[in-house]
């Protein structure tokens, strides 16, 4: 299309000098945004004494594998059980929320009921006020049932997330009514059309929005820092926090530590990467 | 069947269904956010030092004390701060992110997939990081050191507050760990613009570049913009992990770049466990966002209407 217009040969050389600039500024940032990455490797595996030397080194001298056994025999850090803890609750609040929310979308989507409108603004109104907001409240609920530094305290209170609801009935409005016909006609009422025709029909909404649950699960803080105040309750993340917070610190231990907690999380996000930026897309079509 | 059963019932037991369908989950919504909230509003009336059932009725008073506590107001400001610069700066680099992945020819997964990828890191893991190495105090910190071959002296970024170095630290955090999302946001909205608009802007004249972004792009990215916007707003209300990983330490938190949930924290759950007066910020703090996030749909909807 340029090629048309103009002094060809200026035109075109002003394009490649613009697009080369361009690809110069992306692997710039890129290399920025891959610096923290480094870091937790090049620490993680460093001796505590090359981290805290006056040259930097780029590389670790001789790679410490061993800080990673050292890691798990630390009786000061209880990483093992941290990461079985926040596994169960990543994946518990994953399935909870999953059904949870996905019946609660399907529902108001397809059932018709005389006051599905009201309680889907009741549903919305949650949403004006974000659960971080009201910590407090919730702490002191959670308190009252005798929940706290327990599983149920942990997990139960953050199932109902009117996010996934939400994302869910935009979802089944869009989804093809024949099917569901079809299932109707050979006599499957609500709930059996539902598992054997709807869910079967919309693993890619599931995933995405199974993902980006399991992800804000493992990676939540401000939640499992107010109820997990027991040693054993502690998840990854608070674990993390409070060895970061502490008087004295182990700085080669606490990037390895780091780096065991994100590697599972990785590992997911790369192989699952597809559905998760079709979560985040998801997420973004909401108004 | 009595008919009051059936009425109940609805048709094909459609009343039925909906509630079982729809019913765990509401009752779940309203025990684990209503009824924590209309609780909270109750406690905030009274004295509840270590007391989820408080008898000391103070009437306002928890308001008043919350609201004349300079603490408060301060945090108040650092959350206004924080807003004004997080939001914008997000905005910006991440639409520009994203404008300049689109246009790639090749590698574009691959860039996507580094700038993406922060989003699985925790605040946890990256205020460690940040902490720990890159914007580390003493002389081993990559800032520092880089600096140092430069010449110039060893900054103590968090504990430095003339200059107020310790917000370069704080927003660059969540620079680089949100960042990515709303990219990801923008490259979709992008690929739903269609094509033939440039074709049509490039036939009235209009050059690639500034004037193609201005006239067609951008407007075009209205519906992810707002959406963009008013996720960033609320996320940074809802800012504590990295303003607790990196200035808390065994002595407590520093008195300066305190947001409200870190002031409701150690207020609420602190040494004195006073939560009426944690539940009195938490109700003011839920109010100013349901304003908010009301005030910026009418702002955008009324916006729309001008088109």
């Amino acid at each position: 299309m340029d090629r048309r217009r103009g002094p060809v040969d200026m035109h075109d050389g002003l394009v490649r000098v613009g697009r080369a600039l361009r690809l110069v500024l992306l692997i710039v940032l890129a290399l920025l945004f891959l610096i923290p990455f480094y870091l937790l490797v090049r620490n993680g595996l460093s001796r505590e004494a090359d981290i805290t030397a006056a040259d930097w080194t780029f590389f670790p001298r001789d790679i410490q594998w061993s800080n990673i056994t050292e890691l798990f025999q630390d009786p000061d850090v209880p990483m093992a059980r941290a990461l079985l803890n926040s596994s169960l609750i990543a994946v518990a609040t994953t399935v909870g929320t999953l059904l949870l929310a996905s019946l609660a979308g399907y529902g108001l989507a397809r059932i018709p009921y005389r006051y599905a409108g009201v309680v889907f603004y009741w549903i919305l109104g949650t949403l004006m006020v974000p659960a971080a907001v009201t910590f407090v409240p919730s702490f002191v609920l959670v308190s009252s049932l005798g929940w706290v530094s327990t599983m149920r305290g942990l997990v139960v209170p953050t199932l109902f997330s009117a996010f996934a609801a939400f994302i869910f009935r935009q979802y089944f409005l869009g989804f093809p009514r024949e099917l569901e016909d079809a299932a109707r006609v050979d006599g499957l009422g609500y709930w059996r059309t539902y598992w054997r025709v709807v869910v079967p029909n919309s693993r890619p909404v599931f995933a995405a929005v199974g993902t980006i649950v399991f992800i804000g699960a493992w990676n939540s803080f401000l939640w499992p820092l107010v109820i997990g105040q027991d040693r054993n309750a502690w998840t990854v993340q608070v674990a993390l926090s409070t060895f970061n917070t502490a008087q004295t610190v182990r700085v080669h231990e606490l990037f390895v530590a780091s780096a065991v907690s994100i590697l599972p999380l990785l590992l997911v996000f790369l192989l699952l990467q597809r559905h998760i930026v079709a979560g985040v897309e998801r997420s973004g079509i909401d108004d | 069947m009595a008919p009051v059963v059936r009425k109940l019932l609805g048709p094909q037991n459609r009343n039925l269904w909906f509630w079982v369908f729809v019913g765990p989950f509401a009752i779940g919504l309203t025990l684990f956010t209503y009824v924590p909230l209309c609780w909270s509003v109750y406690l905030s009336f009274f004295d509840a030092h270590n007391t989820v059932s408080p008898t000391d009725f103070v009437g306002l008073d928890n308001y008043t004390a919350m609201l004349g506590d300079d603490a408060f107001t301060d945090s108040l400001v650092t959350f206004g701060l924080f807003t004004a610069f997080i939001v914008p700066a997000t905005f910006v680099l991440s639409l520009s992110l994203a404008l300049m992945v689109n246009r790639l020819r090749w590698a574009q997964a691959f860039f996507r997939s580094v700038f993406f990828l922060p989003v699985a890191c925790s605040y946890v893991v990256a205020a460690l990081i940040w902490k720990m190495s890159l914007f580390s105090g003493v002389r081993f910190g990559l800032v520092n050191t880089v600096l140092g071959w430069f010449g110039v002296d060893q900054i103590a970024w968090l504990s430095t507050t003339d200059p107020p170095w310790y917000w370069l630290v704080i927003v660059t955090v969540r620079l680089w760990l949100q960042t990515g999302f709303y990219m990801v946001l923008f490259l979709a909205g992008l690929q739903r613009i269609p094509p033939l608009l440039y074709e049509a802007a490039a036939v009235d004249g209009a050059r690639p570049g500034w004037q193609t972004f201005r006239y067609v792009t951008f407007p075009q990215l209205r519906a992810t913009s707002v959406a963009v916007v008013l996720l960033l707003v609320i996320n940074a209300f809802q800012a504590f992990d990295e303003f607790y990983n990196l200035l808390s330490d065994a002595r407590g938190y520093p008195p300066y770049a305190r947001p409200p949930l870190v002031y409701l924290y150690y207020t609420a759950l602190g040494q004195e466990q006073n939560l009426g007066l944690g539940s009195a910020g938490a109700v003011i703090l839920a109010l100013i966002i349901a304003l908010v996030t009301v005030a910026q749909a009418r702002f955008f909807r009324l916006g729309r209407k001008e088109d």
